[in-house]
């Protein structure tokens, strides 16, 4: 297990856990970021600080310290 | 606004009564939403592909066929209908008609054909408010129109609502929205089909049954399916640190309680729910969804990989902001100073059609250069909302809140800050209108509060006149101390902000923190029409709404500083005149006469309610090295502050045709005395001015900018008073110190 931060672009991952706190939690699951939900990283902008995912078909883009609370599996 | 009766089975609600319709347009940000909702209006709203270009709700009107009308309400962008703040809410309330808001007759959801999944997550959450639902499936762009392959009555099937297949950029689609509008508007029932997906398992099914209980009895009183959707709502929505309102304790005390059932329990109520939703959504996606989602078009994955590149993206970055800066500096110049003289001229022109009296003051001096005052930020915010528009309907922005978001977090704010910020080194005005392109409440006010102490470009001939008059034109280690000094304000000005951004964000302006969620959309021409009428309605805005207290700051401020009128001085002055007339002839007489009328000039202003109160305030700002003619002018400078030196000029009887170069002004000043005798200007003096300038909310516009944007003036009174403390304590601090250290 790793973090979706740790993620190589280009890489897909099973999410299996969402940590951080209530509120968190619930705005990353309504966007779809549901343990069991694939994702793929498609970019990591270190000097923004921001990564790119794609999830369930969508695009969507979140900050690096933020996707350190979220638990990937790595698909191999 | 009063609440609409719910609709029964068998009525037409828009032939009920006189009242029309409401139609609530919602959706996610950046699906176009704002551009449907024009080409169904007609309305001049401001269009963009930056998430979250809505934040006020808009109304327009929709004519339907048979003659009667619906009234059309945009509901802001969201990706849930869960909500943590007031803002949020809105939705919310908009969608099941809570109190403030009205029930809608009918809601189109629009829904972005290039992202259906997470888009219908909120169409289910609006279906089950059991509100008829009718789905705008709107393509973002051509390029994905070519890729998606949606079969849209399938999905109609699935869903048991119309879906209309729209696209809002091209036009297409339109009549027929609004023709299924129209035939839902008569016929409530094609678009409610009840809840999509049913709770499973008994234990949530009890926790929404509990809260359901304690519902406050005016939400949604008839309607069961739409009371279980808001037992749900308040299920996700109420948690120990939102920021809710008209939430009863009731309510409130259950959902806790069901929560910490729950966790004991080792269930999550939130992830059973949206679970439940998406279960729904992927299980029947397929059969509408034919090739899958379309991925990213190869042209912006390039372009990206570029504009988002470390070392490239800064580069083109730090290039196209210095354009934009560049722009609101200098290119905008040449058209303020044409407005300053055409407005000089117009000035000049009544002054000499009109016979010399009060009328003729009030028109020159109060009306005209307050009209003037304010069109001549017109130049710099059109500028500023052209490349706006541009960065927002290319895509570029949501690039550039990407690549500021490491910075700005550290500051309390977010990447989409930074360009309100940067705007605010040329004005605070056009910088305080853009923060609109944020999402969240708490950020816009947040940017607004400190982007006033930005070293915008009306301080410039404020430092000017005291570097050139009061510090050498020396240089210390082979740099000009003068040239230092006005960097230095700069930074001293840029270092106040960032700090107060830090301060205020952990104290007045601590919130919940919310996960930062950025769409990157495809990129794309912008229309150039759009930017065009965003431009317009920015500029017309500002020119209606803030020009207007401008306008009468402008001639309240003329009244102070020209009465009362004391026939005394004019006697005086008129024996002087008669005097030199009769020994001077030629161009001597002109020059004795054209310093007489400025003296007098001075006196009047001395003896004007402004010159009393500058007397009033002397022993307040008499700490920081001013006397009351520095008084007067900064009271003048209120209007703006480059009126500074004007005033000066009047107060010490050069005219007020000076301009921070003037020769004759410097040494005037130079020669200005405390009564023990001690010169007043002093370099420390200088300094401590300098700084107050600097941090003091010396600005009427500033200020009726903000009322403008906030709609209260409890922000701009915070604003001015902050300021002017923090001004007054930093520049004491500096003369005061700088005394005690032996300076004078």
């Amino acid at each position: 297990m790793t973090t979706l931060s740790d993620l190589k672009p280009g890489s897909s991952a099973k999410l299996v856990q969402i940590g951080g706190e209530r509120g968190f939690r619930r705005r990353l699951m309504e966007l779809g970021f549901l343990p069991g939900t694939s994702v793929r990283m498609i970019r990591c902008v270190k000097v923004g600080d921001l990564i790119e995912l794609e999830i369930r078909g969508c695009h969507l883009s979140i900050r690096r310290s933020e996707a350190r609370k979220l638990w990937v599996e790595p698909a191999r | 606004m009063g609440r609409t009766r719910p609709i029964a089975e068998g009525e037409t609600p828009n032939r009920l009564g006189d009242r029309e319709v409401l139609v609530a347009v919602a959706g996610n940000p950046n699906t176009g939403k704002t551009t449907l909702f024009n080409k169904l209006t007609g309305s001049d709203l401001k269009v963009g592909n930056y998430p979250g270009v809505t934040v006020d709700c808009h109304t327009g009107r929709l004519d339907l066929s048979d003659g009667t009308a619906v009234r059309l309400m945009d509901v802001p962008g969201t990706y849930s209908l869960s909500a943590r703040s007031q803002d949020e809410q809105i939705a919310v309330q908009a969608v099941a008609g809570l109190d403030p808001l009205e029930l809608p007759g009918l809601v189109v959801a629009v829904v972005d054909a290039t992202q259906v999944t997470r888009n219908l997550y909120l169409t289910l959450q609006t279906i089950e408010m059991n509100v008829p639902v009718v789905i705008a499936l709107n393509m973002a762009d051509a390029m994905a129109r070519t890729a998606t392959k949606i079969d849209v009555e399938a999905m109609s099937r699935e869903l048991g609502v119309p879906v209309v297949a729209t696209s809002a950029s091209l036009g297409t689609g339109i009549d027929e929205l609004r023709r299924e509008i129209e035939a839902t508007v008569a016929d409530p029932r094609r678009g409610q089909p009840g809840w999509r997906w049913m709770p499973q398992s008994n234990e949530l099914q009890d926790d929404i049954a509990a809260v359901e209980r304690v519902l406050p009895p005016d939400w949604a009183p008839e309607d069961s399916d739409r009371r279980r959707a808001l037992a749900v709502w308040a299920l996700l929505s109420i948690d120990g640190n939102d920021e809710l309102s008209e939430v009863p304790p009731d309510l409130r005390r259950v959902v806790d309680e069901r929560h910490e059932l729950a966790n004991a329990a080792e269930r999550s109520v939130e992830e059973e729910v949206i679970r439940g939703r998406y279960s729904w959504i992927d299980e029947h996606s397929p059969r509408f969804l034919l090739q899958g989602q379309p991925t990213r078009t190869t042209r912006t994955s390039r372009v990206d990989s570029v504009l988002l590149n470390p070392v490239f993206g800064f580069v083109i970055f730090l290039a196209v902001m210095g354009l934009v800066f560049q722009s609101l500096f200098a290119w905008a110049d040449p058209a303020i100073s044409g407005i300053e003289t055409l407005f000089g001229a117009l000035a000049g022109l009544t002054k000499t059609v009109l016979p010399e009296g009060l009328f003729r003051d009030f028109l020159t001096e109060g009306l005209i250069a307050g009209v003037g005052s304010v069109v001549v930020f017109l130049p710099q915010i059109l500028l500023l909302f052209f490349f706006i528009g541009v960065m927002e309907a290319s895509g570029y922005m949501a690039r550039v809140a990407f690549l500021m978001d490491r910075v700005m977090k550290k500051l309390g704010l977010h990447g989409r800050a930074f360009v309100p910020m940067m705007s605010g080194f040329a004005c605070a005005i056009p910088a305080i209108m853009a923060t609109r392109t944020m999402e969240r409440r708490r950020d816009r006010m947040l940017t607004m509060m400190v982007v006033p102490l930005m070293t915008c470009s009306a301080r410039l001939p404020v430092y000017t006149l005291i570097i050139a008059a009061l510090f050498p034109p020396q240089k210390v280690f082979g740099v000009p101390v003068q040239g230092l000094l006005m960097v230095g304000m700069y930074f001293f000005g840029t270092l106040t902000a960032l700090a107060a951004l830090a301060v205020l964000s952990r104290t007045l302006f601590k919130g919940p923190p919310v996960p930062l969620v950025l769409e990157l959309p495809p990129y794309r021409l912008p229309h150039w029409s759009s930017v065009l009428r965003m431009m317009w309605q920015k500029g017309r805005v500002f020119l209606t709404e803030a020009g207007t207290v401008i306008l009468i700051c402008t001639v309240v401020l003329w009244v102070l500083l020209s009465f009362p009128k004391d026939d005394q001085i004019s006697q005086a002055y008129d024996l002087q005149r008669t005097e030199v007339t009769t020994v001077l002839t030629g161009e001597p007489l002109a020059e004795a006469l054209g310093g007489i009328d400025a003296e007098e000039s001075g006196a009047y202003l001395r003896d004007s309610f402004g010159g009393r109160l500058g007397r009033l305030i002397e022993p307040v700002i008499a700490p920081l090295g001013f006397d009351w003619k520095l008084g007067i002018g900064i009271i003048g400078a209120f209007a703006a502050r480059e009126v500074f030196v004007s005033t000066m000029g009047v107060v010490y009887g050069v005219g007020d045709d000076v301009d921070e170069e003037s020769v004759t002004l410097r040494e005037k000043i130079k020669s200005e005395r405390h009564e023990d005798g001690r010169a007043i200007y002093t370099p420390l003096m200088g300094l401590s001015l300098m700084v107050f300038f600097s941090l003091a909310c010396q600005c009427m516009s500033t200020l009726a900018a903000v009322y403008r944007e906030t709609h209260t003036w409890r922000w701009p009174v915070f604003l001015f008073t902050y300021m002017t403390v923090l001004a007054w304590i930093a520049s004491f601090i500096i003369y005061q110190g700088g005394r005690l250290i032996g300076f004078d």
